[in-house]
């Protein structure tokens, strides 16, 4: 028995060779969706800075609002832009084709790009800008080579350059640094962004506590309702055994 | 083994604790599947309260809003229109709004209304659905001398006054459904939601 | 019983056998007193068909199967359907979970030789069962109409326009267009809610099947060839006990053990890291725009793997889709491929358990290579496992009838 658990693993062994390995390091988003103030300061900063051109067409005003524990006068004055309403999807009013000649591109939704890239390559990419003259508005990033979005955010941030790794062939962008601070401090704007990125990955999946809280109750009764079958299995099969 | 007799009362209490244990996991269970058949977050929305800016409309004038789907009139009642409606009384079928379905508590009144001046009524005929004619007009022609003003279901005849009370002797059996509403400011009514009698 | 509860129930029983069926199939079916853990997955697989179809219907009350409104439609459920989040878990979670128990259910049967004699039937039913399974998880995957959806759809439905002659029309014909489209995604939600009816009507003659010829056990013997009387009858076979209430009462107890750990993945684990729930299939699908990666739901991958392990031939990839299908199909010859004199491996040689071992090993190691990108080495992987796959089917004519086996005993052990 042994000997064919050992010959199992060594023909098992060379897959690992095979593991998938692709794209720059991310960085650690440390969301926390507990973190109501996070949350309300992100949801703050999308609508002000993203929600111009990237809609969240499958989130409610009032479901936010709600959840992130926002009155509603609240929601109105800060939130609530032109005449929408608190029962309103959040979407705007960035026009495809607009998008295609401004940008080359239509410009995502966001509501669920935390669940398709990762919170982590969101949080990356906001920091991961670069200057490149090449490009037409004069930004490229680490981990979205070739983006068309403006870095809406450099005013706050500053300008980054970027980092090369020197290897066989051209060199390859690894990595950026901070060269000329903007309007906010790097760790500043660190906070900033990573509230943006808390309050997006709430509105990937904004029933993601709830769903938690839940799981507790479940499984604590169906802890009880095994204990009780369990002993009823044993007393019947008394008469088998 | 012991006695048959203790073996059965063992089973039967496990097996009774177990079918209760169960079926209040079921009933918990089918929580979700009954109240996914609510309306969802999106009917709500669309049901949402919507608000009628009056401040322009003249006296004598009706104003249409839609809410949940339905049309919803704002009438300015002029002073004349107001004290004619208790002539009106003795041809009607319910002219103390007896029938609470029809309006709320704070609209059980003579006018039908929280302000004396304005009308808020469900444009739809409490006999089959139609949506009847504002005639403000008294005594025209086709609804006789004694017409002080109302509404006149083009379906199958059936008549309203300016409160929205039905005449005897029509097919609609009560009066205009007065829908929750206040008053956001003296000019701003929200029609499908009462927030304390104004 | 009361008076009147039999008056009732004679009633009843004029005119439709109910005692008699709970007599002959729950009350007084006997069934081995042996069994053990791997019996569980049989009526786990019967529960979780169950939960399919009641979420299933739910689900369709909110979604839509146009193009244009069918991946807005499941966002729709997730957050604006009060629970409808829970329902979709709950439907994506059992699709995985269905596969996991048919699987473990299928390799019961070959633990214990449950294809053999009189047998055969019964498993040839269950086989079909695994086909309408996939069909239905393969129709179902295109209607969130993510990205993996499409692609997925589409590399698969192009393997229909690898058959030589009549491919590109059949391909055409399959999906109703000239692309993934529409028209493919409102047929195949059709067929979706179709097939799950079937699987039912075939789970019952499955059941019917088993009844006939009476359930096997770990010990691979005919408890009906063994001694008669027992307990509780004098014709029954020694070895069995009635279905009803040993094993009904044991089965409750897997259910519940089963819907801890279904909870556990529903609650705390959805997407299972992106295996469950695809992180593609998060963003709506773009004709334009391929994936950087493409791979079927990982209960297909270890056929993927196979189909992308054989090279194209003659410039052409029908090779790898024959090889595909046939890795599926040869499921139905094992009855006849299995010359052993014994039925279960705990009677069995040295050689068989071996080749069960590594054809389990190759079944999951083709899973994990089938969900990664293609390279040399997991090509090579591939191929190296797929004829170790085969190999289990196609040499056990001559190593299960050399291997030197075990003398069965007469009555069940443990």
């Amino acid at each position: 028995m042994r000997k064919l658990i050992i010959a199992a693993l060594l023909l098992l062994s060379p897959t690992v060779l095979v593991a998938n390995t692709g794209g720059p390091a991310l960085l650690d988003a440390d969301i926390d969706l507990r973190d109501q103030a996070s949350l309300q300061r992100g949801a703050k900063y999308f609508v002000n800075y993203c929600m111009g051109c990237h809609s969240l067409q499958y989130m409610r005003y009032n479901r936010l609002a709600q959840d992130l524990g926002i009155d509603e006068i609240t929601l109105r004055e800060n939130l609530l832009f032109g005449d929408a309403k608190p029962g309103d999807l959040m979407e705007n009013a960035m026009r495809p084709q607009d998008a295609l000649k401004w940008f080359g591109t239509a410009v995502p939704d966001l509501t669920l790009v935390t669940r398709w890239r990762s919170s982590d390559w969101v949080y990356t990419y906001l920091k991961s800008f670069y200057v490149d003259p090449t490009r037409p508005y004069g930004v490229n990033n680490v981990v979205f080579p070739l983006v068309g979005m403006p870095h809406g955010l450099s005013n706050l941030q500053g300008i980054q350059e970027p980092v090369f790794a020197h290897g066989h062939g051209e060199p390859v962008v690894v990595g950026v640094k901070l060269v000329k601070e903007g309007t906010l401090s790097a760790k500043e704007y660190d906070t900033m962004v990573r509230d943006i990125t808390n309050f997006l990955t709430y509105a990937g999946e904004p029933m993601q506590l709830e769903r938690q809280r839940l799981g507790v109750y479940v499984l604590l009764f169906l802890s009880v309702l095994f204990i009780i079958a369990y002993l009823m299995k044993k007393e019947f099969w008394k008469d088998i055994h | 083994m012991s006695a048959e007799g203790v073996n059965n009362m063992r089973r039967r209490v496990l097996v009774a604790a177990t079918s209760v244990i169960g079926a209040v996991g079921a009933g918990y269970a089918l929580v979700p599947f009954v109240a996914s058949m609510n309306p969802s977050a999106r009917a709500r929305a669309a049901g949402a309260p919507v608000e009628a800016d009056v401040s322009k409309l003249e006296p004598g004038a009706l104003l249409r809003v839609k809410w949940r789907g339905k049309p919803v009139w704002v009438v300015h009642r002029t002073p004349e229109m107001i004290t004619a409606l208790a002539t009106n009384d003795p041809k009607l079928v319910d002219p103390q709004s007896a029938v609470e379905s029809q309006q709320p508590a704070y609209c059980q009144n003579p006018t039908r209304s929280i302000k004396p001046e304005y009308l808020v009524a469900i444009g739809i005929c409490t006999h089959l659905g139609c949506s009847p004619t504002y005639r403000p007009e008294f005594g025209p022609d086709d609804l006789g001398a004694d017409w002080k003003g109302g509404f006149h279901c083009p379906c199958h005849g059936s008549r309203f006054d300016l409160a929205a009370r039905v005449f005897k002797n029509v097919p609609a059996p009560t009066n205009l459904v007065i829908p929750k509403h206040t008053y956001l400011n003296a000019t701003t009514i929200l029609i499908g939601e009462d927030r304390g009698a104004a | 019983m009361s008076a009147e509860k039999t008056e009732n129930l004679s009633w009843i029983d004029k005119r439709f056998p109910l005692t008699e069926t709970w007599k002959g199939h729950l009350a007084e079916y006997y069934a081995p007193k042996n069994l053990n853990f791997w019996s569980f997955f049989g009526s786990l697989a019967i529960l979780t068909l169950l939960i399919q179809i009641v979420t299933g219907i739910w689900l369709a009350m909110n979604y839509k199967p146009d193009a244009a409104l069918a991946f807005a439609s499941v966002e729709y459920i997730m957050r604006d359907v009060d629970w409808g989040w829970l329902i979709r878990y709950m439907h994506s979670t059992g699709a995985s979970m269905f596969f996991i128990v048919i699987y473990l259910h299928m390799f019961r049967a070959l633990l214990w030789g449950s294809y053999r004699k009189p047998r055969e039937l019964l498993w040839i039913i269950g086989v079909i069962i695994y086909l309408a399974m996939m069909a239905t998880a393969f129709f179902g995957y295109l209607l969130p109409w993510g990205q993996m959806s499409y692609w997925g759809a589409q590399v698969i439905v192009n393997l229909f326009a690898a058959v030589p002659v009549v491919g590109d029309d059949l391909s055409v014909w399959v999906r109703g267009d000239y692309v993934i489209s529409d028209a493919t995604l409102n047929r195949f939600f059709a067929f979706h809610f179709l097939l799950p009816f079937i699987l039912a009507a075939l789970v019952f003659i499955h059941i019917v099947a088993l009844h006939h010829v009476g359930s096997n056990n770990p010990d691979g013997i005919e408890i009906k060839d063994g001694p008669k009387g027992n307990r509780w009858s004098p014709k029954a076979p020694a070895d069995g006990i009635p279905f009803h209430p040993y094993y009904t009462v044991k089965d409750f107890m897997g259910v519940v053990v089963f819907l801890a750990l279904f909870s556990l993945i529903m609650f705390y684990a959805p997407t299972m890291g992106g295996i469950f729930l695809e992180a593609p299939n998060f963003q709506p699908a773009n004709p334009m725009l391929t994936p950087p990666h493409i791979a079927p739901v990982w209960y297909f991958t270890p056929y993927y793997a196979m189909l992308r392990a054989v090279p194209p031939m003659w410039g052409s990839q029908f090779p790898g889709v024959v090889v595909m299908f046939g890795a599926i199909l040869i499921f139905f010859v094992l009855p006849w491929l299995d010359r052993s004199p014994v039925k279960s491996i705990r009677y069995k040689g040295p050689v068989f358990k071996v080749a069960l071992a590594i054809f389990a090993v190759s079944f999951v190691v083709l899973a994990w290579l089938g969900m990664q990108p293609a390279s040399d080495l997991s090509t090579l992987l591939s191929q190296i496992f797929t004829v170790l796959y085969f190999a289990f089917f196609l040499l056990m004519p001559i190593y299960s009838s050399l291997d030197k086996t075990k003398p069965v005993p007469e009555r069940v052990t443990a």
